[in-house]
């Protein structure tokens, strides 16, 4: 199970209301690479890992929904009270005419979160090599948006955010030198 | 309307953030290094940290958990304080 | 120590329609060098860990709008 915790994992803040840039970081609400595909990833390869993985996988995930957090909260301060014009404007009428001002799960040009997105093939080093790529597409994708972005505190979250995704992919990489271990010998006399 | 957070609020809130990250990075460390003793002390020291920082900041701010809440007798306190989205 | 930003010299043809851009640059992050993390490593503050997004200054990764203007 999962208890929340009534706090960001880091502090989002936002200077101006831009919804344009809203619709660029919804790719990382509901979009290939984002937190939602993460978290959910991680949390579904984890019934098929060995064990010593499991543990990884859970703790990575669960952190990932922090990060959906995150991105929902600077979505939702770049376009708290913007107008349906201001909206409009930012090239996001058609999602206001779907969704009013509610967030939804797709990507930056609109395409529905799918779980296509994912995969689980139980196979453990396949799985972890997708996690890892996973990881650094996300970070990639994070770098085009902090190239996009001319709000400065809102870097400083992106830029966290893009960190997190080294550190998982360097411990995805760990998990993969885990399994690559020889297993202790059995002797028999 | 609720009136907005105290001042305070921004300071303790980070501390917080500041514990709980060393402790979210200890972790993902040790389930790929499940015996290294030096992180291990260092995250029951970090546990213990937590525990205090986290009590203050209840006391004044309110629960972090819905667990934690019910403290008062006479309302519901886990839904009064705002939520992280809109500090 | 290595550089996490490796720049190219793409081709440049003269029908090309926008301006050229003739250095490109993408990156190379630490967990491409680190192999698997020794323990004791040193690390930052808590502070600073919280401001970094990492624990250890062997896995912190800048990237910002240097990372851009160096591609003018
Ligand atoms: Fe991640």
């Amino acid at each position: 199970m999962w208890i929340y915790q009534k706090k960001l994992q880091y502090p989002v803040r936002v200077s101006q209301c831009n919804p344009r840039l809203a619709k660029y970081l919804i790719e990382q609400y509901g979009g290939a690479d984002g937190e939602l595909a993460a978290a959910l990833r991680y949390l579904n390869q984890r019934y098929t890992i060995p064990d010593r993985i499991i543990g990884l996988l859970t703790d990575i995930g669960t952190e990932e929904f922090g990060h959906l957090e995150m991105i929902a909260t600077m979505v939702y301060k770049l376009t708290k009270d913007a107008t349906l014009e201001q909206l409009r404007d930012a090239g996001l009428g058609e999602h206001a005419a779907d969704h009013g001002p509610a967030l939804f799960y797709h990507n930056a040009a609109g395409v529905p979160f799918t779980a296509t997105y994912i995969q689980a093939k139980g196979d453990p080093i396949t799985d972890l090599y997708e996690d890892i790529a996973a990881e650094e597409k996300a970070r990639a994708t994070y770098q085009w948006l902090i190239d996009m972005s001319d709000d400065p505190d809102l870097n400083d979250a992106l830029r966290f955010l893009r960190e997190r995704e080294v550190i998982h992919s360097q411990r995805f990489r760990e998990a993969v030198e885990i399994l690559k271990q020889e297993q202790q010998q059995k002797h028999f006399f | 309307m609720k009136p907005p957070v105290p001042q305070e609020y921004d300071q303790w809130l980070e501390q917080l953030q500041t514990v709980d990250f060393v402790l979210t990075e200890l972790q993902l460390y040790l389930d790929t290094h499940p015996s290294d003793p030096q992180a291990l002390q260092q995250f029951r020291a970090w546990t213990e940290r937590r525990r205090l920082i986290a009590g203050q900041f209840e006391a004044q701010f309110g629960p972090l958990e819905a667990t934690g809440g019910a403290r008062s007798l006479h309302h519901w306190d886990w839904v009064e304080s705002p939520w992280p989205w809109q500090v | 120590m290595f550089t996490q930003q490796k720049r190219y010299y793409p081709y440049v043809s003269p029908y090309d329609p926008c301006a050229p851009i003739r250095q490109k640059f993408y990156q190379t992050p630490p967990e491409l060098y680190l192999g698997f993390q020794p323990p004791g490593l040193p690390q930052y503050s808590a502070r600073e860990a919280l401001a970094r997004g990492t624990l250890w200054p062997a896995l912190y990764s800048p990237y910002g709008k240097s990372s851009r203007e160096a591609q003018r």
